[in-house]
């Protein structure tokens, strides 16, 4: 009696046991399967990138390159005013855009989080309500705006428009940074006659620089990757961005596609965002995180 | 700190950041509003024509279509986003290195270009050169290959595998941050009690998530009604315009027919829907604050 009784427990235990475990080996394949269908794009893109120009386009195509060749990376490189001209473009409208974003976002956090001003609130309403407004209907009238000044085809005029996206969230997120440093330290700052400026600087300032690196992050992506804009305001050929190259780059000469040298480009605008995020997923991720939920 | 004195040098750090948003939104917005009453042209000139485009968009046959069009993709893409992420991120909250990795993995599309998967995947399903097609057939999921572009149906569908590819980490990265804040406890004593996994989750794990459900439903659907990347991309609208999307029909009407005025009544028109989007969610998010 006692022996049966003590004997149950056992067995379900050990019958529970193999069950979590069979349901361990599960969850596995099911994450690899997982990653191998993720991959499957972007890892068929490389391989097909690094084909000779004639394989590229084999019909039916082949997974794995039979030769390997760097012609379809000369092609985009030679491509109407060079490779190096687009992606000088991008990342001068990138860099632009974080310099504006940085400009305005950070006093601007630092202003909202340690001031007392009049109607902050509205304030700060009246900075995030952009986001409330579609960029995509803002583009004609920017664009009229614009052309008189000379900022169509213009680095400037690009990046304004980025940084109209890409601004509400990095006050939102400055704010948060300048809030979250002590008083203690400010107030240490104070009493040694430290004008606000100053304190900005000496306290402030490495203090918040993880919020900074987020800012820079998001502002770059977003602007390394924007379209639409870029393709309505950038419509002279030696001023396209990356992504804009590409869509000509797919129509070819002659109206055909020339596929490889495509998937070279596709692999050249990819790779930017993808080592910034394996680098720096730490930044991104939680940026990621406080820009969409809180 | 003298009172008086910070207020103004408060408002002088914001300064620089108030008259930005100013110049380069609320303008642009008033005169996107004064726009939409014209007969603006991109080659000149400007008259104004009452509610002439509003008129015109009413009676606009392909308009409606557009927007149906986008609101069809909204309706059928949403539900798969968020229900793929709510699952990656069952499967991969919990922090084991194979979960990590998945979970980097399902994320990495998010940082790619939509203009650049958009090729990617225009290039994956065509036809003749595309490894889908083959990829499918191979894994015995097809016997034929499928022609992805000539259907509008068929195109939705494709686009929406793309797309479904590069967001779905966007949803599941919340919901992980948002299943990780739950408490361990609750879980624990639901399986002393002898729940099932599958009741934990329908049990606790869904009513704690209720709220970040909702609003990446919200960022979600307003992300697609604003599609356009993929569409001018993967389908340039065809076949015979079934697959224009509400911005794509601006886009088209205002730089490609340089029916400025017009283009901007129907900017306004989308403007409103999202508006009251974003105002669901703004309001939904300062509920969450206050608990």
């Amino acid at each position: 009696m006692t022996a049966i009784a003590h004997d149950l427990p056992v067995q379900r235990g050990a019958a529970v046991g193999a069950a979590q475990s069979r349901s361990i080996y599960l969850v596995a394949a099911i994450c690899v399967a997982i990653i191998a269908m993720m991959l499957f794009p972007l890892v068929v893109s490389v391989l097909a990138s690094i084909k000779t120009p004639d394989e590229a386009v084999a019909v039916p195509p082949n997974y794995l390159p039979h030769q390997l060749s760097l012609a379809n990376y000369l092609k985009v490189f030679s491509y109407q005013a060079g490779l190096a001209t687009y992606v000088f473009n991008s990342l001068t409208v990138a860099f632009l855009t974080i310099l504006f974003c940085l400009a305005l976002a950070v006093p601007a956090g630092y202003g909202l989080a340690r001031f007392r001003i009049p109607g902050k609130e509205v304030i700060f309403l009246f900075l995030l309500a952009s986001l409330m407004v579609p960029y995509q209907a803002l583009l004609t009238p920017l664009y009229l705006m614009f052309a008189p000044l000379g900022l169509t085809n213009s680095y400037v005029g690009l990046a304004i428009v980025h940084t109209v996206l890409q601004l509400p969230f990095s006050i939102y997120l400055m704010r948060h940074s300048f809030e979250a440093v002590p008083r203690e330290l400010e107030e240490a700052a104070v009493m040694d006659g430290c004008t606000s400026l100053q304190a900005l600087k000496r306290v402030f300032l490495p203090a918040i620089r993880p919020g900074m690196v987020t800012v820079i992050l998001f502002a770059f992506i977003q602007s390394w990757n924007e379209f639409i804009a870029a393709l309505i305001f950038m419509g002279k050929e030696t001023m396209f961005t990356v992504p804009i190259m590409l869509v000509s780059v797919r129509l070819g000469r002659f109206g055909t596609v020339d596929w490889g040298a495509l998937q070279a480009g596709i692999i050249i605008a990819i790779v930017p965002c993808v080592a910034i995020y394996v680098l720096l997923q730490r930044y991104y991720v939680a940026g990621f995180l406080s820009g969409a939920v809180k | 700190m003298n009172a008086v004195r910070s207020r103004y040098i408060g408002l002088l750090y914001v300064a620089p950041a108030i008259v930005f948003v100013a110049v380069f939104v609320a303008y642009p917005l008033g005169r996107l509003v004064w726009l939409s009453l014209t007969n603006a042209s991109l080659l000149g000139g400007a008259r104004f024509d009452g509610i002439n485009n509003y008129i015109r968009a009413w009676k606009d046959a392909t308009f409606w279509t557009s927007l149906g069009f986008t609101i069809k993709y909204t309706l059928y893409i949403t539900p798969i986003l968020m229900g793929l992420g709510f699952l990656a991120a069952l499967l991969t909250a919990e922090n084991t290195p194979l979960k990590k990795l998945t979970r980097g993995v399902i994320f990495l599309p998010v940082v790619i270009g939509l203009g650049t998967s958009s090729l990617l995947w225009w290039w994956l399903f065509d036809q003749q050169v595309g490894l889908f097609n083959r990829a499918l057939i191979d894994l015995h999921v097809l016997s034929e290959p499928i022609v992805w572009f000539t259907h509008a149906e068929v195109a939705l569908w494709a686009v929406i595998i793309s797309v479904v590819w590069k967001v779905v980490g966007f949803g599941m990265i919340l919901f992980v941050s948002n299943i990780q804040g739950i408490d361990r406890e609750i879980n624990e004593a639901a399986m002393i009690d002898g729940a099932s996994y599958w009741q934990r989750v329908g049990r606790i794990v869904l009513p704690l998530s209720y709220r970040t459900i909702l609003l990446a439903t919200l960022i979600s659907a307003i992300g697609s009604m604003l599609a356009f990347e993929q569409f001018y991309i993967m389908t340039a609208g065809g076949p015979q315009g079934h697959t224009f999307t509400s911005v794509y029909w601006i886009y088209q009407n205002s730089f490609v027919f340089f029916k400025l005025g017009y283009g901007s009544a129907l900017s306004v028109i989308l403007t409103l829907i999202i508006v009251l989007g974003t105002a669901m969610q703004i309001f939904l998010t300062r509920r969450r604050e206050r608990t």
